[in-house]
């Protein structure tokens, strides 16, 4: 099988896709009565500023870390909606902690990044349990499971108990992490990057390593191609399923970070919401393959951010989620459509094989 | 800052024109051109159409806006914004030449402290929060709960089962000043009675501010326990709320805007009075005051005393009580009764 043409076919997918939304976003802009062409070379005008491109890529860490953790699962056919609640729970776990303590640097941040590991490695593990023991649907529990993270912080983030509120705002905090808990940000002519960019390269590279070059990864990637065929070569489906949800749920729990040790250091009522299922989109993006996924969040990043402008030209903010929902909605549709090209290509690969191979004499019936 | 502001700027001001729902501070000014150009208003989450203080706030900005004739823009905010992503908005909102920004809610105290030390020459205002401090930034705060304490003292002196209700959108502390005061009101006047309280969301889910059905189910809920009056002080959620006292027979209270004109008639015959947060009238003076020589940076409250917040009467079903009411008013301003702000 011709190894370019391979490739070549791998890379038309996300072209049409682009291609698509590009037709969308004109159709949709001109529909609302803007001069599309314009709107969209401001935008591009706007998006391609180095500042916006640091603050694009600082945006699209946490949709990183998000898409990595969704990766994970959708390996196994595991739908991890939990993301959410469980970047939410670790964060504020973390922040509470790392506000409580006072240790040299280096010890911190350790701290609070393996309670954040912790809280969503065992947020997440609630839902495997779950699923392994009763068949309880994925999906269903994690949602429910995002429900109830979002009581207890609730309930915990309150004057009374874990918080404090400012005099004169409006806002309840936990307290401040202390200076030697902060990740300090990557100075770059044009703005900082966020540290946790390190993170994210590492987790990502972790992850790679992971799923291709030791036996668990092998067993995943395995099981998530042919179900049976890994139960008959001895792989215990229940293990690997609570091994991959805790795993998603452990690098969910990072997610949160960027914003808690790069920016705010504290957790509010003001806490980003939502990147849980920004990482399900970003992961279908990126096709599940750590680099994919990097592109796919840092192009959901761009569109995000290239809309503000939008707004500031009249044209309604939703334009951009539209845009973003239909490049989605078009990957899904042209890597199915290429998938099946290659599937018929290949089939008649072998068939010509077969038929050119020099027959084995008594090999009978 | 405003004397150098004074000193500094050649630019002739426009007169204040008379309006009567606005008490600016009106300095005489000479007539021309206004000192502001473009009026720009930043959402927080819940968006306009809230029938709420979102929608208060554009109301009080487009009356200013109107008067001096000038350009008002508004931009929305989404719910995985980031800090960043806020202040980015104020920045492109400030270097795009809108010289009075607003920004509505507590999510951009932080992002206005710090693109208004970039930007000293634009106006700012923050509604509902009262941290962020520079010279060219006013911190806009209502006195909601002198306003809720009203609305509750006539919710216990009117009620006949002894139990009244409070529906909050999203427990937030912002909504909490409504039900702190509103508790105090009730137990005021009737040491006896029974506040029920609930929430229709806690964050970060908003939804409660835009959510009547789910109003409805906890008004009947409530009603069905006894409760006789709720206090919705839950934006859009509230229509449900007022719904369900119309199908039960039993009172409302409105919030934030005279619901009592909001609503259609087969409703409005139910809801008792309303607490009027007239947020109009903060970004109102905020704008004005940016057009004139009299912009000063630091926190102005808009309580009893100089008519940010007040109780609406339309319908006449307090009509017995309001000498009582006003009486309290009175003792709240004078500093007599100290209302609290968290529950």
């Amino acid at each position: 099988m011709n190894r370019l043409r391979g490739a070549g076919l791998l890379l038309i997918a996300p072209a049409i896709a682009l291609a698509l939304a590009l037709v969308v976003a004109v159709l949709v802009l001109a529909l609302a009565g803007a001069n599309p062409t314009a709107i969209l070379a401001d935008a591009l005008a706007y998006g391609l500023r180095p500042t916006t491109l640091i603050a694009v890529v600082n945006k699209a860490i946490p949709y990183y870390l998000a898409g990595i953790a969704a990766a994970i699962g959708f390996h196994l056919r595991l739908f991890n909606i939990g993301i959410d609640g469980q970047y939410r729970l670790a964060a504020f776990a973390a922040a509470v902690v790392g506000a409580a303590v006072a240790i040299p640097a280096p010890l911190h941040i350790a701290l609070v990044v393996t309670v954040a590991l912790v809280v969503g490695w065992g947020w997440a593990a609630i839902a495997g349990l779950l699923y392994v023991r009763r068949g309880v649907n994925v999906v269903i529990s994690t949602i429910m499971l995002n429900a109830i993270a979002t009581g207890i912080i609730a309930y915990l983030l309150s004057p009374q108990r874990l918080a404090q509120q400012a005099a004169g705002s409006n806002n309840i905090t936990t307290a401040t992490i202390p200076e030697s808990g902060w990740i300090p940000g990557l100075p770059t002519p044009a703005g900082a990057v966020n540290g946790l960019f390190v993170l994210a390269i590492l987790v990502g590279a972790a992850y790679w390593l992971v799923l291709n070059r030791t036996t668990i990864g092998f067993e995943v990637r395995a099981m998530g191609l042919s179900g049976r065929a890994a139960t008959v070569a001895g792989i215990r489906a229940t293990r690997l399923a609570l091994l991959t949800m805790a795993a998603s749920g452990a690098v969910a729990g990072l997610v949160g970070l960027p914003q808690l040790l790069g920016a705010s250091h504290r957790f509010g009522l003001d806490f980003p919401a939502g990147l849980g299922f920004t990482g399900l989109s970003v992961a279908i993006l990126g096709r599940n393959h750590p680099i994919g996924v990097a592109i796919g969040a840092f192009v959901w990043a761009f569109l995000e951010r290239s809309a503000q402008v939008l707004d500031l030209a009249g044209v309604s903010k939703e334009v951009v989620t539209i845009l973003q929902a239909v490049i989605v909605l078009s990957i899904v549709v042209a890597y199915e459509a290429v998938r099946r090209v290659r599937a018929r290509q290949e089939r008649r690969y072998v068939a010509q094989a077969v038929e050119t191979s020099p027959v084995i004499e008594g090999a009978s019936a | 800052m405003a004397l150098v502001l004074a000193i500094g700027l050649t630019i002739p001001l426009a007169a204040c024109v008379g309006l009567p729902t606005a008490p600016s501070p009106a300095a005489p000014s000479p007539a021309g051109p206004p000192q502001v150009h473009k009026i720009a208003i930043a959402y927080d989450i819940s968006g306009r159409g809230d029938g709420g203080f979102n929608d208060l706030a554009y109301n009080g900005a487009k009356q200013a806006a109107d008067a001096l004739g000038v350009e008002l823009k508004e931009v929305t905010a989404k719910l995985d914004d980031t800090d960043d992503d806020r202040a980015e908005r104020l920045r492109l909102l400030a270097s795009a030449g809108y010289d009075a920004i607003i920004g509505v809610g507590f999510t951009y105290a932080g992002p206005m402290q710090t693109v208004a030390a970039e930007f000293p020459n634009t106006r700012f205002a923050i509604v509902d929060d009262a941290t962020v401090s520079a010279p060219n930034v006013v911190d806009i705060l209502f006195a909601e709960h002198e306003g809720s304490f009203l609305v509750g003292a006539a919710a216990g002196l009117k009620t006949t089962t002894g139990k009244v209700g409070f529906i909050g959108a999203v427990q937030i502390p912002l909504i909490q000043k409504f039900e702190a005061g509103f508790t105090a009101g009730v137990r005021y006047v009737n040491p006896t009675a029974v506040v029920e309280v609930t929430y229709l969301s806690q964050p970060p889910d908003y939804s409660g501010f835009g959510d009547p059905p789910h109003g409805k189910e906890a008004a009947l809920g409530m009603y069905e326990n006894g409760v006789d009056i709720i206090f919705a002080a839950a934006g859009g959620s509230g229509a449900g709320v007022h719904e369900a006292a119309a199908q039960t027979g039993h009172w409302s209270i409105g919030v934030d805007a005279d619901e009592y004109k909001l609503e259609p008639a087969a409703v409005r015959g139910h809801i008792l009075t309303s607490m009027l947060k007239n947020s109009n009238v903060g970004t109102f003076a905020f704008v004005m005051s940016a057009a004139q020589f009299s912009f000063k940076g630091g926190i102005q409250t808009f309580g009893l005393a100089n008519g940010g917040v007040g109780y609406a009467t339309s319908g006449g079903f307090i009509d017995d009580i309001r000498a009582r009411l006003d009486a309290y008013a009175a003792d709240i301003v004078a500093g007599k009764i100290v209302v609290p702000q968290a529950p």
